[in-house]
């Protein structure tokens, strides 16, 4: 059970400086989405979390200081997955979801019987079993991403950075996904930052929305107080109308310009 | 093509550890003096102590079989391995199945080190070019890394890795280069430096296996235990951090410990080509590209390969010898053409 306070956060890539003192946070077991439009700085901020970056200002999980863990204490509590994550086209599923269980494994151990079964579970859990002799090659996007995903929970992490997780799924699939990651945030307090485009499935799904516009937070709060169609036209410079769902929350539906 | 599912791990190390003996049995039978197998057998026997065999091998016999040709069945295999496992292992550090064991400045080194002790220290006596050999090995490798470690720092070629193959390209042409600056010189050594340029294993000792044991040791272990983490760069360097994989160290290491292995191989045999690149990828083909079996695998096929490909070097144009390294390139050319075939593009 741990949280994820992001404070104040300055990144420069190439001279470029990219994020100028964002701050969020989530508690453990919370989901934490990250919205704003493209470029905004959504998957920096996941980088730096999942320690790809060296930043200014602060980033703690639970007590510690991201800084201070070390690579293999950080991936054991932090699993990360990339909008683009690379995937060999020759390895078999069951080997790449294998790769999953590194930092649990010593220097120079390898992966026994008790991480291949917590690998097998996380294929099960994403539906995917059936795909384990497969190379990546051989899926569809939508099976790799569940892939990618089965490989993230392969690390029984406590923290999962999730980068547009459901961008190549169909409509069924991004429920089923987003159900199981948020079951599992319900049952085992898993805590979830994620970025994600479609803005009425991040209203649904997160109870904490930071919508990022050039690498500040122009808005944060629940999906009530960021999904207005004002702070969507500013940020985004896009015509919506917003209706309330029936279960109360916020449904974002584009409006086309009739003249 | 290729099968769907690799071959079970333990009867695949096994075939080709099967592979390894055979090609050690045609060898020891097949060349100049023709051995009896069964007195070969019983020779073989005698050596086994308190088993008080007699050798059935005549004494000139007995010293062919002894001195010459195990030694050099013996050495064939360890070079062979040894490049076999340094071409897989720089193709994990590379991500790029066509790269082979003597880049980075590494064969070129080699070379321009032997050229200077056969044209400089030829008064030394012969023990001073493997010597040279291998510290030129090295110091290319070293010189290779330290230009692409500069050219990655300054430049923009992503994680750095092409930066290095392409600085061990420069460096390799201008260590070429030089050796030919230092032949020009002295011409009347030309016949001998390209006969090791070439390859041969025509002077194998065992003390040439005794004195190449050690490195070769250290550095096949060394490999083999990072397999997993090869397989682990095979998702890129962002990923393989946050899995709590440091990508640079283990490059580092990798590359270490290949131009170990490819300098000590070097040392004893000359340059020999594509076996680096043919073996690894034959392993691929049969156990999919896993480095945990890739890398064994490479260990034992490059010991057989090589064993099998100096068999043919010595007889067919006996008495004269083929020099090996060109065994392996008409081999191992129109191989890489099949390989070219096979690969599909990679990131570097
Ligand atoms: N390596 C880099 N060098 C310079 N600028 C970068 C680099 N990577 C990303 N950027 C810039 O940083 C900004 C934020 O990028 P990113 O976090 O990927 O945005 P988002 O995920 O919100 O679309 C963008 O303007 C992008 O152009
Ligand atoms: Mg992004």
């Amino acid at each position: 059970m741990t949280g994820l306070a992001v404070q104040d956060l300055f990144v420069t890539l190439d001279q470029t400086q990219v994020l100028h003192g964002v701050s969020c946070q989530t508690p453990p077991g919370g989901w934490l989405c990250l919205i704003g439009p493209n470029g905004a700085g959504k998957s920096t901020v996941l980088r730096a979390a999942a320690g790809l970056l060296t930043y200014g200002g602060t980033i703690r999980l639970g007590e510690a200081d991201l800084g201070s863990l070390r690579g293999r204490a950080r991936a054991r509590a932090i699993a990360y997955v990339p909008q683009a994550p690379v995937l060999p086209p020759d390895m078999l599923v069951a080997d790449y979801v294998l790769l999953g269980r590194t930092p649990h494994l010593g220097y120079l151990s390898r992966p026994g019987r008790r991480d291949r079964l917590v690998a097998e579970a996380a294929l099960g859990q994403l539906d995917v079993s059936q795909f384990t002799g497969r190379r990546l090659e051989q899926m569809s996007g939508g099976e790799r991403q569940r892939v990618v995903l089965a490989r993230a929970l392969a690390a029984e992490p406590s923290v999962l950075l999730l980068d547009e997780p459901t961008s190549m799924l169909d409509i069924g699939h991004q429920q089923q996904v987003l159900e199981l990651v948020d079951g599992l945030r319900r049952s085992a307090g898993l805590t979830v930052v994620s970025t994600l485009h479609d803005l009425t499935i991040a209203g649904q799904y997160a109870d904490e929305l930071v919508l990022l516009n050039a690498g500040r937070v122009a808005a944060a709060g629940s999906a009530a107080a960021v999904l207005t169609p004002d702070l969507i036209a500013q940020v985004y410079s896009a015509r919506v109308e917003v209706r309330k769902g029936h279960d109360g929350r916020p449904v974002v539906a584009p409006v086309r310009n009739v003249q | 093509m290729r099968p769907r599912r690799p071959g079970s791990r333990a009867a695949l190390i096994g075939a080709a550890a099967a592979f390894v003996v055979a090609a050690a049995l045609v060898s020891v039978f097949v060349g100049a003096a023709n051995l009896n197998p069964v007195a070969v057998a019983t020779a073989m026997a005698g050596k086994v102590p308190f088993l008080g065999v007699h050798s059935g091998l005549s004494p000139l016999d007995s010293a062919v079989l002894f001195q010459i040709r195990l030694p050099r069945i013996v050495l064939g295999a360890l070079v062979g391995a040894l490049l076999a496992v340094t071409g897989a292992g720089y193709q994990g550090v590379f991500r790029n199945p066509l790269v082979d064991s003597g880049m980075l400045g590494a064969s070129a080194g080699a070379g321009l080190g032997a050229t200077i002790a056969i044209v400089y220290l030829g008064g030394l006596g012969p023990a001073v070019v493997p010597v040279a050999a291998f510290t030129g090995s090295l110091a290319g490798v070293a010189i290779a890394s330290l230009a692409g470690a500069i050219g990655a720092a300054r430049g923009s070629l992503g994680s750095g890795t092409a930066t290095l193959l392409l600085a061990g390209i420069a460096v390799g042409m201008f260590l070429t280069a030089a050796q030919t600056v230092v032949l020009q010189r002295s011409a009347q050594v030309l016949q001998q430096v390209y006969s090791w340029l070439l390859g041969s294993l025509s002077g194998a000792s065992w003390q040439q296996v005794i004195e190449i044991l050690p490195y070769a040791g250290v550095s096949v272990a060394v490999i083999l235990l990072h397999g997993r983490h090869l397989d682990v760069l095979s998702v890129g360097d962002d990923e393989a951090r946050a899995l709590g994989i440091n990508p640079q160290a283990v490059r580092a290491i990798a590359i270490g410990s290949c131009a170990l292995a490819a300098a000590a191989a070097v040392a004893v045999s000359g340059l020999i080509g594509f076996v680096g690149i043919i073996v690894p990828h034959v392993a691929r083909r049969l156990a999919g590209p896993s480095y945990l079996m890739v890398l064994p695998l490479s260990l034992l096929g490059g010991a057989g390969f090589l064993v099998l490909a100096d068999t043919l070097a010595r007889t067919v144009l006996a008495p004269s010898e083929l020099p090996i390294g060109v065994v392996t390139a008409l081999i191992g050319a129109p191989a890489f053409i099949w390989v070219l075939r096979g690969t599909r593009a990679v990131d570097t």
